[in-house]
């Protein structure tokens, strides 16, 4: 039944594997990849070979994409389009995000052709709170709403799905909240942060973090995009870890700093380019989160591969991460003990 | 856990060494000390989705807790047969003590003796708190949420609540084993909706640990605390004042209420919750001043 599929964000590293997974399927005819920037290069830049996936390049806050739409009879609109950095200014990325997710929708309600439609969001939409439950289903509401950065974009963006799922119920809309992408190929904040020599945590917090792996993120919006699944569905690695374990497994010493100064530390990192480390990052290292994902399973009688900690551990292992030393030093003073 | 060696050392079970004399069970501990340190530094342990930390747990901050558990309290636990073995429960405690010791006492009292780790249900404060918040979570204790306890007892663990909360660990000694109000029934309508039995369980002892005769009420206030005691010892004595005063302690788990013969959805119904809130209250009370009787004086040796 699947024809033409369109991907947004298709220059972003999710976006071309997906739109690649999806260009190998013989059942879909064609798809279609936009984004604003064109896709880095195999060859040139390491970026993912997207097949015979046909690139446009729409500025998504701008009507054009409705043309695309119209002109290629698309019937399953994947919209992956949405930015967490802060990559230009904030206002940007709230354009970006909000503006671009409601033109493609605007598009989508119009055409005559589209079926289905997949939004990527993030479980960032649940906030990170002490006052919040510690495990969040899909149902719940959360305690303090973001007012500001990706996670309240994430919110309103969800809320024009939404309200396009009520206006048209004859399309099939699923929205997929994505816990923090890990492995091989990603570039995110929280990578990024765990790329970093010394971990620096907040004094007496010690989160909890859930991944997905990519591989488990591609699959779940491949099936997304060929197989109706209404509905707002989580999207995680099974099982948490903690900051502190996360260190740990990385052999990357953690520095708990008191949380003002880790306030402005985070600062001066996003200022200085090190980190981008928005408000968001912070409260998540803070207080953390973690999800329910018995309705995804439920759903698409599936398991993702990859635990928390499997995805983690690849990640690691892709970048060349693990420090040895500590297990080292435990290693040597249990020989000299025995010997003694 | 750079601190954990020495604790963690005198924990470590021996029974496995004793066929084989020979390797001395010292180096039999000594190996498991290794192990334990290895998986620690190394982050190989399992943590639940509440942040549980069951190895953390058991060898060391339980450790830490025991010897006032055994020596300094001599808690002795009664009607253990009440809890049960490997089902969901919802265990109903009073609350006392001014500092929320009977939390950890019971902590020890089911950990050690019922074999079973208890996963408390606490307030908001503690939470909020750097340290305190997230030690919380590594020994199982999760936010007193409907949601956190519906999630715990359909996983089939064995949930303690203390229905008074702050109303009863924080009143003054003159109103010590008078059990306040029980919230407004949230734990009788968690254990409703997931059919489990709620154990009522009374502790003596915890009353006396820190007399509390008045209360810094304006001070309280300026730092967001419920209260701030004041005791015969603090905070004349500083730091000293709050040693707990070494009374005895009972801990009694008392026979199981069943909630299965109700439908889930009854749990919405208010009156059937006050009704069966009061049913738990009353027992609880009743248990309590037997109990009190039963210990005679709070510090034995002195009287």
């Amino acid at each position: 039944m699947t024809h033409t599929v369109l991907v947004t964000g298709v220059s972003r590293h999710i976006g071309a594997r997906l739109a690649t997974a999806l260009a190998a399927d013989p059942g879909i005819d064609r798809v279609i990849g936009v984004d604003t920037v064109p896709p880095p290069s195999p060859a040139r830049d390491g970026g993912a070979p997207l097949g015979r996936t046909e690139f446009v390049r729409v500025d998504l806050r701008s009507p054009d994409i409705a043309q695309v739409i119209a002109a290629a009879d698309v019937d399953t609109v994947v919209h992956m389009s949405l930015v967490s950095g802060p990559a230009q200014s904030r206002s940007a990325m709230k354009e970006h995000n909000v503006i671009g997710t409601m033109q493609l929708l605007a598009a989508c309600q119009r055409s005559a052709t589209v079926r289905r439609v997949v939004v990527r969001s993030t479980t960032a939409v649940y906030g990170s709170s002490p006052h919040a439950p510690a495990v969040f289903t899909e149902d719940t509401e959360p305690v303090d709403v973001s007012h500001s950065g990706y996670a309240k974009d994430a919110h309103e963006i969800e809320g024009y799905a939404r309200g396009f799922a009520r206006r048209r119920p004859d399309v099939a809309t699923s929205t997929l909240r994505f816990a923090n992408f890990m492995g091989a190929g990603i570039d995110s904040p929280l990578t990024r942060y765990f790329s970093q020599p010394v971990l620096t945590t907040v004094f007496g917090f010690d989160p909890r973090l859930q991944f997905v792996h990519e591989d488990d993120a591609v699959e779940v919006l491949r099936r997304m995009a060929v197989e109706d699944h209404p509905g707002v569905f989580n999207v995680a690695g099974d099982g948490v870890l903690l900051l502190s374990q996360c260190a740990r497994r990385a052999g990357r010493p953690a520095v708990p700093v008191p949380s003002p100064a880790f306030r402005v530390l985070g600062g001066l990192a996003r200022n200085a380019g090190l980190v981008d480390f928005s408000p968001e990052q912070i409260v998540l290292l803070l207080h953390g989160r973690a999800v329910d994902t018995t309705r995804l399973s439920a759903e698409l009688g599936w398991k993702p591969k990859y635990s928390t900690a499997a995805a983690f551990d690849d990640f690691l292992r892709s970048r060349g991460i693990g420090g040895d030393l500590q297990v080292a030093m435990v290693d040597w003073l249990s020989g000299l003990a025995t010997r003694w | 856990m750079p601190a954990s060696g020495a604790d963690g050392a005198r924990v470590i079970p021996i029974s496995a060494a004793r066929g084989a004399p020979p390797p001395g069970p010292s180096d039999e501990r000594l190996a498991e000390l290794f192990a334990f340190l290895r998986r620690r530094v190394s982050g190989e342990y399992e943590v639940d989705e509440f942040g549980f930390d069951p190895e953390l747990n058991d060898k060391v901050l339980l450790e830490l807790i025991r010897p006032l558990y055994h020596h300094w309290f001599r808690v002795e636990t009664l009607g253990l047969e009440n809890v049960p073995a490997d089902s969901g429960a919802l265990v109903v405690a009073n609350h006392s003590g001014t500092l929320p010791v009977d939390a950890l006492m019971m902590q020890v009292a089911l950990h050690d003796e019922a074999k079973r780790p208890v996963r408390l249900l606490g307030a908001h404060l503690v939470y909020q708190l750097p340290v305190l918040g997230h030690l919380a979570r590594k020994t199982g204790h999760t936010l007193a949420t409907p949601e956190d306890a519906d999630r715990l007892l359909r996983k089939g663990e064995l949930v303690g609540v203390f229905p008074e909360g702050f109303k009863g660990v924080g009143k003054p000694f003159s109103e010590r084993y008078k059990l306040q109000r029980f919230g407004r029934g949230g734990f009788v309508a968690s254990a409703i909706r997931a059919g489990v039995p709620i154990v009522p369980c009374a502790i003596v002892g915890a009353e006396e640990i820190y007399p509390k005769v008045g209360d810094f009420q304006t001070l309280a206030r300026l730092l967001g605390v419920p209260y701030l005691p004041i005791t015969p010892f603090f905070p004349w004595l500083g730091l000293l004042g709050l040693i707990p005063l070494p009374s005895k302690w009972l801990i009694e788990f008392g026979e199981p209420i069943r909630t299965d013969e109700f439908d889930p959805d009854e749990a919405d119904d208010p009156m059937l919750v006050f009704n069966l809130t009061d049913q738990v209250r009353e027992t609880i009370q009743q248990r309590l001043n037997a109990l009190r009787l039963r210990r005679g004086h709070a510090f034995p040796p002195l009287f």
